[in-house]
């Protein structure tokens, strides 16, 4: 134990410490390195991909158009008014997080959040410009002369040509990648694209060159979601004290055989850690499972010819059992629970509930606005008239005919405020262009005698599929007729 | 129960955590000293900093009759004048456009027609919502401009005109010029000589058994205006008798009452009051309404 600090040198804040993790090798070292390449491959690749859409939408398989208000993704297209697909993605994605949660713990922090991809990169930057621990400690604590200088100019340029390269990729999404690659080099690219790479760029400088752990500690709140998911039946990187403790060195364990634990107390398992903290204090916020102190142990103990796995990824529940004597459960066991069954279940739900949606929807839609002020007119031949707007909706990527018809409000017909009165008729037919929303003017008019009821508008599309779209509206006319 | 402070447990390590306290202790709960990261802390400097010199720079302390000025020189209104003027000219185009057509070219232009009447429904919200309605439906004595019945007429020239001049403006020349006797307060007609005309009248819609009396009347005092079938004359503003719309209401009672006393309306003669294209703006508005004449608006375009 420590000797207590002076309290009287407390101060309002507290320094970072900063974290120089040793190298390590081992499987879930490897893991990781497959899912950073992973992950930077789709992130790179995918606005590059090319898919025909036809002459009127653009052909980049993955785009957010948010300037015409569309979301492209292959043979998808998503327009504003489906925004429930992106909520449902949100759902699922809140329930996947219980899920892999309630599974195996914080898996998400320690292999697949940008965060711990960048703080990993950045950390192996580290390595290669200033030498692995000690030669980076030393370094550190070495006063700042021109060659400390220098290779700190150079570590950070090779940051920021990491934070460019990532961080900055983010804008090909938003746009078409090619001519907006060329566009950006050349310096005629729009000043929100120059800006959004720079703010994309000083983030991932800053947050994944600097703050690191202290993102994880401080700033992010999916930790503390994470932790407050987490229960005794999770798997966790785990310290087996029962196993370990007391810790003593090898060749103090040698000379009183079986009084001490596993242990060593070698250190390596802190070493390694990329956020700096020492797993044999037991779960704690700091922890995002990378597993990196797994392969350190696990190395350790094959030295000194001890089983491995005394840190493992073991639940609270299972590590009592195994401190009784029984062996450990498989893994596959512990994670296939009625939790995670039954998030699974909503999860995939919610998923085959999004796919027929999408495989059922619609590409003609219709809505209707209905003048309130005035609700009708009087005409001077006696008959009533309403107006109303109609937004008639082709979601294909090629001009169709549509017929709109009234439906029901017999005696009834309709014109246009680009066709006259006299050619007043039951249904007309407009072509509505690509991919576009056309508003209509509609003025129907109907016999004095019509009582006020509703009837609706039918939208048919002219070609082999005849979608349709229904929209009812209201035909009002004067309350009591006029003496 | 009591709280207690002081030296005795100040800096003593937690149990459970090994942090020091702070030396504060209620009920035995102790207050760790658990200090901010630096960079929190300056991040919450800069913000003091940056609060300050926003204080500074802009308007910020209410003073007894304004605020502080702000050395930018900062002010709402300062930037509400800036986005019309930039909207003034981002209009301009338009509003040259417009200023050199005459109006009856313009269902031609579909775009400077949309503008035109969008600009008008911005105008007739401020200037003739008074008597017309928000809706443009007006109400008795007040012309409905939704329908297609029209006094002067309903094509674009014909309601610019009517807007430039207005009805009944002493001191404008051109303006709508109509008047109607006072058949029963000058003593034109005896009181059951109206009678008998309003019930022809209304017979000339189907409201009322035709009289023989009355289609006298009418032909000697009425005809020179409304027309001998009482059709109604556009070049005096003369209201068709026949059709389902009662200006100034359709009851007998009420009808009886405009042959004797007639109500006639006004309307500001505009020119002047509002510059050429806002007129022209307004009349293409009134028009787009769904009884205008002639002129049929175009296809609105589509949209993206
Ligand atoms: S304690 Fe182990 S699993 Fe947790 S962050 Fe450190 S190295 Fe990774
Ligand atoms: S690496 Fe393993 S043996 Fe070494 S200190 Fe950590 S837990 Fe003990």
């Amino acid at each position: 134990m420590s000797t207590p600090p002076d309290i009287t040198q407390a101060s309002l804040y507290a320094k970072r410490e900063p974290v120089f993790n040793h190298r390590i090798d081992g499987r879930f070292r490897r893991i990781k390195w497959a899912i950073m390449a992973l992950c930077l491959a789709v992130y790179w690749v995918t606005p590059w991909l090319r898919w025909n859409r036809g002459p009127y939408a653009p052909d980049q398989a993955v785009l957010v158009d948010l300037g015409h208000r569309r979301f492209y993704m292959f043979g998808i297209e998503i327009w504003p008014h489906e925004f429930y697909f992106v909520a449902g993605l949100l759902i699922m994605a809140g329930i996947g997080l219980f899920l892999v949660t309630s599974a195996v713990g914080r898996a998400w922090c320690g292999y697949a959040c940008p965060q711990t991809v960048w703080t990993d990169l950045f950390q192996h930057v580290d390595r290669l410009i200033d030498g692995d621990r000690n030669a980076r400690f030393k370094l550190y604590k070495a006063p700042w002369g021109p060659a400390k200088i220098a290779r700190r100019l150079v570590k950070w340029s090779i940051y920021l040509a990491i934070s460019f390269a990532t961080g900055g990729a983010w804008i090909y999404y938003f746009a078409d990648a090619p001519t907006l690659q060329r566009a950006f080099w050349s310096g005629t690219a729009d000043p929100v694209a120059y800006a959004t790479v720079a703010t994309l760029t000083a983030t991932t400088f800053v947050l994944g060159g600097f703050m690191r752990e202290q993102v994880c500690i401080y700033m992010c709140p999916w930790p503390r979601i994470q932790t407050a998911m987490t229960d005794e039946k999770s798997l966790t990187v785990t310290y087996k004290d029962f196993r370990g403790e007391p810790r003593a060195s090898v060749k103090k364990a040698q000379k009183a055989p079986g009084a001490f634990g596993d242990c060593i107390d070698c250190n390596q398992c802190v070493a390694v850690c990329p956020t700096g903290i020492d797993i044999r204090q037991g779960p704690q916020v700091g922890c995002i499972t990378c597993a990196l102190c797994i392969d350190a142990c696990d190395r350790v103990m094959k030295d000194v010819g001890r089983p491995r796995g005394l840190i493992d990824y073991a639940t609270l529940e299972d590590s009592e059992r195994e401190k009784a004597g029984q062996p450990p459960t498989r893994h596959l066991r512990l994670i296939w629970r009625p939790r995670t069954i039954a998030y699974f279940g909503v999860w995939a739900g919610s998923g085959l509930a999004l796919l027929f949606l999408l495989g059922t929807r619609v590409h003609t839609g219709l809505t209707v606005a209905k003048d309130r002020n005035p609700p009708y007119i009087l005409m001077s031949d006696g008959s009533v008239r309403n107006a109303y707007t109609l937004r008639v909706r082709n979601m294909q990527g090629r001009p169709r005919a549509m017929e709109i018809a009234i439906e029901g409000l017999p005696g009834a017909a309709m014109w246009t405020d680009d066709t006259a009165r006299a050619d007043a008729a039951r249904s007309l037919v407009r072509t509505v262009p690509a991919d576009a929303t056309q508003a209509l003017r509609v003025y129907v008019v109907a016999p004095a005698s019509t009582a006020k009821q509703d009837f609706a508008f039918r939208v048919q599309a002219q070609d082999e599929a005849r979608e349709t779209a229904l929209s009812e509206v209201t035909f009002d006319k004067p309350q009591e007729a006029r003496p | 129960m009591a709280e207690k402070h002081g030296a005795d447990i100040k800096g003593r390590l937690d149990k459970a955590t090994q942090t020091e306290t702070v030396g504060h202790e209620w009920d035995g709960i102790e207050e760790l000293n658990t200090p901010l990261p630096r960079w929190w802390l300056w991040t919450f400097y800069a913000c003091i900093v940056f609060a300050l010199g926003y204080c500074v720079v802009y308007p910020a302390w209410p003073m007894l009759s304004s605020a502080t000025q702000g050395t930018l020189g900062w002010t709402s209104r300062g930037e509400l004048d800036k986005d019309m003027k930039a909207a003034a000219a981002a209009r301009a185009k338009t509003v040259a456009a417009l200023a050199d057509m005459p109006i009856d070219e313009l269902p031609k232009h579909p775009e400077l027609m949309r503008a035109a009447v969008a600009g008008g429904a911005a105008a007739f919200r401020i200037n003739c919502v008074q008597c017309h309605g928000a809706g443009a439906a007006g109400s008795k004595g007040f012309p409905n401009l939704n329908d297609d019945d029209w006094l002067w007429g309903g094509d674009l020239a014909t309601i610019e005109t009517t807007l430039l001049h207005g009805i009944r403006q002493p001191g404008d020349e051109a303006t709508r010029m109509s008047v109607m006797p006072n058949f029963g307060s000058d003593g034109l007609l005896a009181p059951a000589q109206i009678d008998a005309v309003a019930d022809h009248v209304l017979s000339l819609s189907g409201k009322a058994r035709r009289n023989a009396e009355g289609a006298k009347l009418f032909a000697d005092n009425c005809a020179v205006c409304h027309g001998p079938a009482g059709k109604g004359s556009r070049q005096f503003g003369a209201p068709d008798l026949t059709d389902a719309i009662w200006l100034d209401g359709g009851s007998k009672a009420e009808v009886v009452a405009q042959i004797g006393k007639p109500h006639m309306g006004v309307m500001p003669a505009w020119n002047g009051r509002l510059d050429p294209v806002t007129i022209k703006m307004l009349a293409a508005y009134v028009h787009s309404l769904g009884g205008g004449e002639q002129t049929p608006t175009p296809e609105p375009a589509p949209q993206p």
